[in-house]
């Protein structure tokens, strides 16, 4: 039962000084799935992400990852893990001195002793995956950014790994790039059996390709379901979320006192 | 008034604590380097793609300028010399301020505006754009992987720099008083010779140098890994990076004199 789960969040806090970002996160993850984790600027989407990859240390609580605690892991067994991960970062974060080729073959040559010519065709491979096999003599600056995201992703799964978690994978893209990069997000994780998290705030692309999605609003997981029970939901915070409404349980305005008073037109009146 | 001394104090205090502790901050990522330069050390082509960068690309500054300071010492030297009629010895003059002073310093600050900026905002830029983060996320140490074979690169290419720097003074110095000028080739080079020792005048010169060299390349390397990720903050860092080099290279070069020529005629 529990082997079908790629990664269990349990009661997952974390805080920066003394402001609390996640408050008791509680998340199952499937392998296989593409789980979409949605929520505004600032609502510690992100910061799920880096505690997942163990770049940070939760305040408390855990999260499993293939049956490890992950920040239980001494450094040397958490980069281990960090093999079967790839994460896509939200502008692709290429190597700018190295060209698209070189870009995909870094993991293969830092952490393989594959022969040149295997790793030639396994990035042609990777490259081919993503579309761009055509661009692997390319600098990182001669690409769009649909481009540079692809290469990204072509990168991420260099060594094929069991999960990828994509850092807000759509922000600035034009609407064709937007729907190439989320079907090949589908396209990867069924063809190459893996699990993706897709943290993002593009409601419509993201329920298009994803098979669950968690909402985090105030550093809990205010809505859950799939992308059919999200559509349907009446909970007021995942209404307004997914059709873009203005004012609702996030206020249009940032609280402040009155705003007679900051016009200073109350003593006027009084 | 009280209360603005007291804030004034407070004040003084709060920055020499966050000086301290910055200190200590960049000797320990420094002593991180040094441990995990084991890859640099192993894959020497790493290494040697940031000599390119930081020593090659480099040569042309140094030349150029090693070759105008040396002409200038050339003509003030001689201006000087031939008013006690011992224009002969100009020869020695040009190359003790070369190899002793000049060489190392001035090569070490040029290094630093042009190297040390270039890897203070090389390292800081690819932070601001997650390169470094996601060099982490795929498993591989920022630190072993692109900061050490950067300091590696201008340790090892800051003594080149300091020696081609004296080589072309000593030829402007050439140029200007021989050539030019006219003074006796043959005294020119022969007073230099005898009077420029090995031990004490180019082998101390080679210490200055490397010691700028760990010095310059040091604070470039933690000054752009320390940069805060945005446009301000990886300016702000090169600025730093030319500012705290330079005066580090002057304050070593006063203590390294000191102590290397303590005794010496």
């Amino acid at each position: 039962m529990t082997s079908d789960h790629l990664i269990e969040v349990s009661d997952l806090n974390f805080s920066y000084d003394t402001r609390a970002i996640l408050k008791g996160i509680d998340m199952t993850m499937r392998r296989g799935q593409v789980i979409a984790v949605m929520g505004g600027s600032g609502s510690g989407k992100t910061t799920l992400l880096r505690l997942i990859s163990g770049a940070i240390q939760p305040t408390s609580g855990y999260v499993k990852f293939a049956g490890e605690v992950v920040h239980e892991l001494d450094r040397d067994a958490l980069f281990k893990l960090r093999r079967k991960m790839g994460m896509l970062f939200q502008f692709g974060a290429l190597f700018t001195d190295l060209s698209v080729f070189d870009n995909v073959a870094f993991q293969m040559r830092e952490h393989t002793n594959l022969p040149e010519s295997m790793i030639r065709d396994l990035v042609l491979m990777k490259l081919h995956a993503v579309g761009l096999r055509g661009a692997h003599r390319l600098m990182p600056n001669e690409l769009s950014g649909g481009m540079a995201r692809r290469v990204a992703l072509a990168r991420s799964i260099a060594l094929d790994p069991m999960l990828i978690m994509y850092d807000e994978p759509f922000t600035g893209l034009d609407p064709i790039s937007l729907s190439v990069i989320g079907n090949l997000i589908r396209r990867l994780t069924d063809s190459l059996g893996m699990t993706s998290i897709v943290v993002t705030h593009d409601v419509q692309e993201s329920l298009k390709i994803v098979d669950y999605v968690y909402f985090i609003a105030d550093g809990v997981i205010a809505a859950e379901g799939t992308p059919k029970e999200v559509r349907e939901s009446v909970a007021p915070f995942v209404h307004q979320f997914i059709h873009g409404e203005e004012d609702g349980p996030v206020p249009f305005h940032y609280p402040a006192q009155a705003y007679r008073k900051d016009l200073n037109l109350e003593d006027s009146v009084a | 008034m009280p209360r603005r001394i007291v804030s004034g104090i407070r004040n003084i205090g709060h920055r020499v604590i966050e000086s301290i502790w910055r200190l200590g901050i960049a000797s320990r990522f420094f002593i991180l380097v040094l441990l995990k330069s084991g890859t640099s050390l192993r894959r020497f082509n790493l290494v040697i793609r940031e000599l390119y960068f930081t020593g090659v690309l480099s040569l042309i500054i140094i030349v150029v300028s090693g070759l105008f300071v040396g002409m200038v010492l050339g003509l003030q030297g001689y201006e000087t010399l031939q008013k006690y009629g011992s224009e002969s010895a100009v020869g020695t003059l040009v190359a003790l301020s070369l190899v002793r002073e000049l060489g190392p310093v001035v090569a070490a600050l040029l290094f630093a505006s042009r190297a040390g900026s270039a890897i203070t905002a090389e390292i800081g830029l690819m932070k601001a754009t997650e390169q470094l983060a996601a060099m982490g996320m795929m498993a591989v140490d920022p630190i072993a992987r692109v900061v050490a074979p950067r300091f590696w690169a201008g340790v090892i290419s800051m003594p080149f720099l300091a020696a081609m720097f004296s080589v072309m003074g000593v030829f402007g110095g050439y140029l200007v008083t021989v050539i030019f000028i006219g003074v006796d080739e043959g005294s020119y080079w022969s007073q230099m010779q005898s009077a420029v020792d090995f031990r004490f005048d180019i082998l101390n010169g080679f210490i200055k140098s490397c010691f700028f060299g760990v010095a310059v390349t040091a604070i470039a390397v933690f000054e752009g890994y320390d940069a805060p990720p945005t446009a301000e903050g990886v300016s702000g860092a090169t600025t730093r990076t030319v500012v705290t080099s330079s005066l580090v290279i002057l304050g070593l070069d006063f203590i390294l004199t000191a102590f290397m020529f303590r005794g010496v005629s």
